[in-house]
Protein backbone atom coordinates (compact mmCIF):
# COMPACT_ATOMS: atom_id res chain seq x y z
CA UNK A 1 0.00 0.00 0.00
CA UNK A 2 1.25 3.12 -1.08
CA UNK A 3 1.61 6.41 1.52
CA UNK A 4 1.12 10.24 0.33
CA UNK A 5 4.09 12.37 0.64
CA UNK A 6 4.49 16.45 0.18
CA UNK A 7 6.14 16.66 -2.68
CA UNK A 8 5.88 19.40 -5.24
CA UNK A 9 5.41 18.27 -9.24
CA UNK A 10 5.87 20.58 -12.16
CA UNK A 11 4.91 20.15 -15.46
CA UNK A 12 3.85 22.11 -18.36
CA UNK A 13 0.37 23.23 -18.27
CA UNK A 14 -0.15 21.65 -21.79
CA UNK A 15 2.19 19.71 -24.24
CA UNK A 16 1.46 18.93 -27.75
CA UNK A 17 1.97 15.40 -28.74
CA UNK A 18 5.51 13.86 -29.38
CA UNK A 19 6.77 17.36 -27.49
CA UNK A 20 9.90 16.72 -24.93
CA UNK A 21 8.22 18.09 -21.80
CA UNK A 22 10.33 18.77 -18.64
CA UNK A 23 9.36 17.36 -15.36
CA UNK A 24 10.54 18.61 -11.91
CA UNK A 25 9.97 17.27 -8.91
CA UNK A 26 10.75 18.37 -5.12
CA UNK A 27 9.58 16.12 -1.87
CA UNK A 28 10.25 16.20 1.41
CA UNK A 29 12.39 13.88 3.26
CA UNK A 30 14.87 13.87 5.97
CA UNK A 31 17.08 11.70 3.74
CA UNK A 32 18.80 10.28 6.84
CA UNK A 33 22.11 8.51 6.22
CA UNK A 34 23.68 6.38 8.92
CA UNK A 35 25.18 7.78 12.01
CA UNK A 36 27.58 5.18 13.43
CA UNK A 37 30.83 6.43 15.13
CA UNK A 38 32.24 6.49 18.94
CA UNK A 39 30.30 7.86 20.93
CA UNK A 40 27.76 9.33 19.17
CA UNK A 41 23.93 7.00 19.15
CA UNK A 42 23.80 5.39 16.34
CA UNK A 43 20.62 6.39 13.93
CA UNK A 44 19.89 3.98 11.52
CA UNK A 45 19.78 5.01 7.70
CA UNK A 46 16.32 6.38 5.89
CA UNK A 47 16.54 7.71 2.34
CA UNK A 48 14.52 7.08 -0.41
CA UNK A 49 16.48 4.97 -2.43
CA UNK A 50 14.73 4.62 -5.52
CA UNK A 51 12.44 6.78 -7.64
CA UNK A 52 10.35 5.86 -10.43
CA UNK A 53 7.97 7.42 -12.87
CA UNK A 54 5.70 5.62 -14.94
CA UNK A 55 3.69 7.35 -17.60
CA UNK A 56 0.76 5.82 -20.47
CA UNK A 57 1.83 2.21 -19.06
CA UNK A 58 5.68 2.48 -19.21
CA UNK A 59 8.76 3.08 -16.92
CA UNK A 60 9.99 6.47 -17.98
CA UNK A 61 12.51 7.28 -15.19
CA UNK A 62 14.22 5.44 -12.78
CA UNK A 63 16.73 6.75 -9.85
CA UNK A 64 19.11 5.26 -7.21
CA UNK A 65 19.41 7.49 -5.19
CA UNK A 66 22.44 7.52 -2.37
CA UNK A 67 23.22 8.85 1.02
CA UNK A 68 25.05 11.66 0.02
CA UNK A 69 22.06 13.08 -1.57
CA UNK A 70 20.61 16.34 0.46
CA UNK A 71 17.40 16.88 1.88
CA UNK A 72 14.37 17.13 0.10
CA UNK A 73 15.65 15.73 -3.31
CA UNK A 74 14.91 17.87 -6.64
CA UNK A 75 15.13 15.58 -10.04
CA UNK A 76 14.59 17.06 -12.93
CA UNK A 77 14.25 14.78 -16.03
CA UNK A 78 12.51 14.91 -19.30
CA UNK A 79 10.11 12.66 -21.72
CA UNK A 80 8.27 12.33 -24.21
CA UNK A 81 4.50 13.67 -24.16
CA UNK A 82 2.23 10.86 -26.14
CA UNK A 83 -1.10 10.89 -24.33
CA UNK A 84 -3.20 13.00 -21.96
CA UNK A 85 -3.12 10.67 -18.49
CA UNK A 86 -1.38 10.36 -15.22
CA UNK A 87 2.84 10.56 -14.00
CA UNK A 88 2.69 8.36 -10.83
CA UNK A 89 6.03 8.77 -8.87
CA UNK A 90 7.39 6.67 -6.76
CA UNK A 91 9.18 7.01 -3.94
CA UNK A 92 11.15 3.39 -2.29
CA UNK A 93 11.95 4.11 1.56
CA UNK A 94 14.19 2.12 3.57
CA UNK A 95 12.51 -0.32 5.44
CA UNK A 96 10.03 -0.71 2.59
CA UNK A 97 7.79 1.93 2.70
CA UNK A 98 6.43 2.77 -0.90
CA UNK A 99 5.08 7.26 -1.10
CA UNK A 100 3.26 7.89 -4.05
CA UNK A 101 2.29 10.69 -5.69
CA UNK A 102 0.56 11.36 -9.40
CA UNK A 103 0.28 14.27 -11.53
CA UNK A 104 -1.89 14.88 -14.72
CA UNK A 105 -0.13 15.86 -18.02
CA UNK A 106 -2.26 17.00 -20.83
CA UNK A 107 -1.37 16.73 -24.27
CA UNK A 108 -2.85 17.79 -27.14
CA UNK B 1 33.82 77.42 -17.62
CA UNK B 2 31.02 76.49 -19.75
CA UNK B 3 32.59 73.20 -19.51
CA UNK B 4 32.59 73.07 -16.03
CA UNK B 5 29.47 72.85 -15.04
CA UNK B 6 28.80 69.51 -16.67
CA UNK B 7 31.95 68.05 -15.62
CA UNK B 8 30.59 68.87 -12.02
CA UNK B 9 27.82 67.73 -12.68
CA UNK B 10 28.79 64.64 -13.33
CA UNK B 11 31.11 64.23 -10.59
CA UNK B 12 28.00 64.68 -8.42
CA UNK B 13 26.43 61.48 -10.00
CA UNK B 14 28.82 59.51 -9.21
CA UNK B 15 29.16 60.44 -5.94
CA UNK B 16 25.27 59.96 -5.80
CA UNK B 17 26.14 56.72 -7.22
CA UNK B 18 28.89 55.95 -4.85
CA UNK B 19 26.61 56.47 -1.73
CA UNK B 20 23.70 54.35 -2.80
CA UNK B 21 25.83 51.59 -3.75
CA UNK B 22 26.67 52.16 0.15
CA UNK B 23 23.68 51.68 0.87
CA UNK B 24 20.75 48.45 1.86
CA UNK B 25 20.65 46.05 -0.80
CA UNK B 26 17.98 43.45 -0.67
CA UNK B 27 20.06 39.90 0.05
CA UNK B 28 18.88 38.32 -3.04
CA UNK B 29 21.58 40.79 -4.53
CA UNK B 30 24.39 38.99 -2.78
CA UNK B 31 23.11 35.38 -3.68
CA UNK B 32 24.83 33.18 -6.38
CA UNK B 33 23.25 33.54 -9.87
CA UNK B 34 22.36 29.69 -9.61
CA UNK B 35 21.07 30.59 -5.71
CA UNK B 36 18.96 33.30 -7.09
CA UNK B 37 17.47 31.68 -10.13
CA UNK B 38 16.61 28.80 -7.63
CA UNK B 39 14.96 31.13 -5.09
CA UNK B 40 13.09 32.49 -8.40
CA UNK B 41 11.76 29.48 -9.31
CA UNK B 42 9.03 27.93 -6.67
CA UNK B 43 9.24 24.77 -8.86
CA UNK B 44 13.16 24.01 -7.66
CA UNK B 45 12.76 25.69 -4.44
CA UNK B 46 12.34 23.02 -1.42
CA UNK B 47 11.01 26.00 0.90
CA UNK B 48 8.08 26.01 -1.10
CA UNK B 49 7.09 22.37 0.09
CA UNK B 50 6.78 24.37 4.12
CA UNK B 51 4.28 26.62 1.63
CA UNK B 52 2.07 24.29 0.37
CA UNK B 53 1.57 22.50 4.19
CA UNK B 54 1.33 25.72 5.96
CA UNK B 55 -1.62 26.39 3.39
CA UNK B 56 -3.66 22.75 4.39
CA UNK B 57 -2.44 23.60 7.91
CA UNK B 58 -4.47 27.55 7.69
CA UNK B 59 -7.63 25.47 6.72
CA UNK B 60 -7.18 22.45 9.12
CA UNK B 61 -8.69 22.56 12.61
CA UNK B 62 -12.00 23.72 14.21
CA UNK B 63 -12.57 26.65 14.16
CA UNK B 64 -9.29 27.17 11.86
CA UNK B 65 -7.34 29.97 10.47
CA UNK B 66 -9.61 30.26 7.43
CA UNK B 67 -13.03 29.99 9.49
CA UNK B 68 -11.77 33.90 10.33
CA UNK B 69 -9.49 35.06 8.15
CA UNK B 70 -11.12 33.37 4.87
CA UNK B 71 -8.83 32.74 2.28
CA UNK B 72 -4.91 32.63 2.44
CA UNK B 73 -4.44 35.30 -0.15
CA UNK B 74 -6.17 37.86 1.88
CA UNK B 75 -2.88 37.82 4.20
CA UNK B 76 -1.00 39.74 1.31
CA UNK B 77 0.91 42.48 2.60
CA UNK B 78 1.11 41.16 6.36
CA UNK B 79 5.18 40.38 6.52
CA UNK B 80 5.86 44.05 5.16
CA UNK B 81 4.16 45.00 7.92
CA UNK B 82 5.50 42.89 10.94
CA UNK B 83 6.71 43.24 13.38
CA UNK B 84 3.77 45.27 14.95
CA UNK B 85 3.19 46.57 18.64
CA UNK B 86 -0.15 44.78 19.98
CA UNK B 87 -2.92 46.29 22.00
CA UNK B 88 -1.91 45.34 24.97
CA UNK B 89 1.84 46.68 24.24
CA UNK B 90 4.08 43.35 23.41
CA UNK B 91 5.67 43.86 20.65
CA UNK B 92 4.78 40.54 18.05
CA UNK B 93 6.26 39.37 14.82
CA UNK B 94 4.78 37.05 12.24
CA UNK B 95 5.32 33.50 14.55
CA UNK B 96 4.10 35.86 17.63
CA UNK B 97 1.05 36.71 16.16
CA UNK B 98 0.16 33.50 15.13
CA UNK B 99 1.10 31.57 18.15
CA UNK B 100 -1.32 34.24 20.20
CA UNK B 101 -4.00 33.90 18.12
CA UNK B 102 -3.77 30.37 18.48
CA UNK B 103 -3.59 30.54 22.09
CA UNK B 104 -6.62 32.70 22.60
CA UNK B 105 -9.19 32.53 19.49
CA UNK B 106 -8.32 28.53 18.95
CA UNK B 107 -8.06 27.67 22.36
CA UNK B 108 -5.22 25.60 21.37
CA UNK B 109 -2.14 25.40 23.42
CA UNK B 110 0.99 27.17 21.65
CA UNK B 111 2.96 24.93 19.32
CA UNK B 112 6.13 25.84 19.89
CA UNK B 113 8.79 28.95 18.57
CA UNK B 114 10.49 26.51 15.47
CA UNK B 115 8.60 23.53 15.40
CA UNK B 116 7.70 22.75 11.60
CA UNK B 117 3.76 23.84 12.38
CA UNK B 118 4.71 27.57 13.20
CA UNK B 119 7.63 28.10 10.83
CA UNK B 120 5.13 26.26 7.89
CA UNK B 121 2.15 28.21 8.73
CA UNK B 122 4.38 31.75 9.01
CA UNK B 123 6.23 30.68 5.56
CA UNK B 124 2.66 30.30 4.13
CA UNK B 125 1.34 33.64 5.54
CA UNK B 126 4.93 35.70 4.54
CA UNK B 127 4.56 34.06 0.70
CA UNK B 128 2.05 36.13 -0.24
CA UNK B 129 3.88 39.02 0.50
CA UNK B 130 6.56 37.94 -1.76
CA UNK B 131 7.72 41.25 -3.99
CA UNK B 132 5.94 43.50 -1.82
CA UNK B 133 7.75 46.51 0.03
CA UNK B 134 8.75 46.45 3.90
CA UNK B 135 6.69 49.01 5.75
CA UNK B 136 6.60 48.63 9.10
CA UNK B 137 5.57 51.50 11.62
CA UNK B 138 7.97 52.62 13.87
CA UNK B 139 6.47 55.51 15.48
CA UNK B 140 4.05 55.97 18.40
CA UNK B 141 4.64 52.39 20.86
CA UNK B 142 7.08 51.07 18.48
CA UNK B 143 9.69 53.83 18.29
CA UNK B 144 10.70 52.54 22.08
CA UNK B 145 11.41 48.97 20.60
CA UNK B 146 12.97 50.08 17.54
CA UNK B 147 15.94 52.03 19.73
CA UNK B 148 16.21 48.79 21.31
CA UNK B 149 17.05 46.80 18.24
CA UNK B 150 18.99 49.28 16.81
CA UNK B 151 21.03 49.64 20.28
CA UNK B 152 21.61 45.76 20.02
CA UNK B 153 22.89 45.77 16.17
CA UNK B 154 25.20 49.00 17.07
CA UNK B 155 26.46 47.20 20.24
CA UNK B 156 29.97 45.34 20.46
CA UNK B 157 29.24 41.67 21.82
CA UNK B 158 30.96 37.97 22.23
CA UNK B 159 34.48 37.15 22.47
CA UNK B 160 35.05 38.49 18.97
CA UNK B 161 33.61 41.80 20.17
CA UNK B 162 31.81 42.65 16.99
CA UNK B 163 28.75 44.90 16.62
CA UNK B 164 26.43 43.49 13.58
CA UNK B 165 26.91 46.75 11.27
CA UNK B 166 31.22 45.69 11.36
CA UNK B 167 30.21 43.05 9.21
CA UNK B 168 26.78 44.05 7.96
CA UNK B 169 27.58 47.43 6.76
CA UNK B 170 31.14 48.02 7.01
CA UNK B 171 32.20 44.18 5.19
CA UNK B 172 28.80 43.72 3.07
CA UNK B 173 29.54 42.53 -0.38
CA UNK B 174 32.78 40.78 0.81
CA UNK B 175 33.40 36.76 1.64
CA UNK B 176 32.55 35.27 4.85
CA UNK B 177 33.46 31.43 5.33
CA UNK B 178 32.46 30.22 1.59
CA UNK B 179 29.16 32.91 1.86
CA UNK B 180 28.93 36.38 0.73
CA UNK B 181 28.22 38.93 3.48
CA UNK B 182 24.81 40.64 2.82
CA UNK B 183 23.48 43.53 4.46
CA UNK B 184 21.64 41.35 7.02
CA UNK B 185 18.02 41.79 6.27
CA UNK B 186 15.13 39.42 7.67
CA UNK B 187 13.37 40.24 4.86
CA UNK B 188 14.16 36.52 3.31
CA UNK B 189 12.84 34.37 6.09
CA UNK B 190 11.40 32.08 7.34
CA UNK B 191 14.08 30.87 4.85
CA UNK B 192 15.28 27.63 3.64
CA UNK B 193 18.78 26.90 4.56
CA UNK B 194 20.84 24.67 2.53
CA UNK B 195 22.99 24.07 6.33
CA UNK B 196 19.57 23.51 7.57
CA UNK B 197 18.42 21.13 5.15
CA UNK B 198 15.15 22.73 6.01
CA UNK B 199 13.45 26.18 6.61
CA UNK B 200 14.29 27.89 10.02
CA UNK B 201 13.19 31.22 11.41
CA UNK B 202 15.03 34.64 11.66
CA UNK B 203 15.75 33.93 15.13
CA UNK B 204 17.16 31.05 14.58
CA UNK B 205 19.65 32.78 12.36
CA UNK B 206 20.74 35.31 14.49
CA UNK B 207 21.01 32.56 16.97
CA UNK B 208 23.93 31.60 14.73
CA UNK B 209 25.06 34.72 14.11
CA UNK B 210 25.85 35.48 17.92
CA UNK B 211 27.68 31.80 17.93
CA UNK B 212 29.75 33.08 15.05
CA UNK B 213 30.43 36.22 17.78
CA UNK B 214 30.97 33.89 20.29
CA UNK B 215 28.20 35.67 22.49
CA UNK B 216 25.56 34.68 24.65
CA UNK B 217 23.02 33.51 22.20
CA UNK B 218 19.01 34.55 23.11
CA UNK B 219 16.37 32.11 23.65
CA UNK B 220 14.01 31.83 20.47
CA UNK B 221 11.21 34.27 20.24
CA UNK B 222 13.19 36.38 22.60
CA UNK B 223 12.20 39.72 22.58
CA UNK B 224 15.77 40.99 22.18
CA UNK B 225 15.45 39.19 19.03
CA UNK B 226 11.70 40.44 17.86
CA UNK B 227 13.16 44.31 18.42
CA UNK B 228 16.17 43.78 16.70
CA UNK B 229 13.45 42.10 13.74
CA UNK B 230 11.77 45.03 13.57
CA UNK B 231 15.16 47.16 13.54
CA UNK B 232 16.05 45.15 10.51
CA UNK B 233 12.54 45.27 8.78
CA UNK B 234 13.03 48.84 9.52
CA UNK B 235 16.34 48.91 7.90
CA UNK B 236 15.12 46.92 4.63
CA UNK B 237 12.22 49.37 4.33
CA UNK B 238 11.20 49.78 0.52
CA UNK B 239 12.70 46.54 -0.47
CA UNK B 240 10.61 43.64 -1.40
CA UNK B 241 9.99 40.73 1.02
CA UNK B 242 11.46 37.80 -0.02
CA UNK B 243 10.13 34.89 1.89
CA UNK B 244 10.69 32.12 1.50
CA UNK B 245 14.25 32.81 1.02
CA UNK B 246 16.71 30.31 -0.12
CA UNK B 247 20.44 30.54 1.57
CA UNK B 248 23.55 29.09 2.09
Amino acid sequence: MAESILARITLPEKARKGEVVAVRVIVRHPMERAVDAPGLRPVPRKILHTLRVTYAGAEVFRMEMSPGIAANPYVEFTTVAVESGAMVFEWQEDGGTVFRREARLEVA
Amino acid sequence: MKRAAPLALLAGLGLAALAVAAEVRPPQDYLSPTLRAQQDDPSRHPGWLWVDEGEALWRRGDPSCQSCHGDIAGMAGVAARYPVVAQDGALLNLEGRIERCRMRHQGQPAIGYESEALLSLTTAVASRSRGLPMSVAVDGPAAAFLEQGRTLYETRQGQLNLACGQCHDDNAGRRLRGDVISNGLGTGFPAYRLEWNGVGSLHRRLRACQLGVRATQFELGAPEYTALELFLAHRARGLPVEAPGLRR
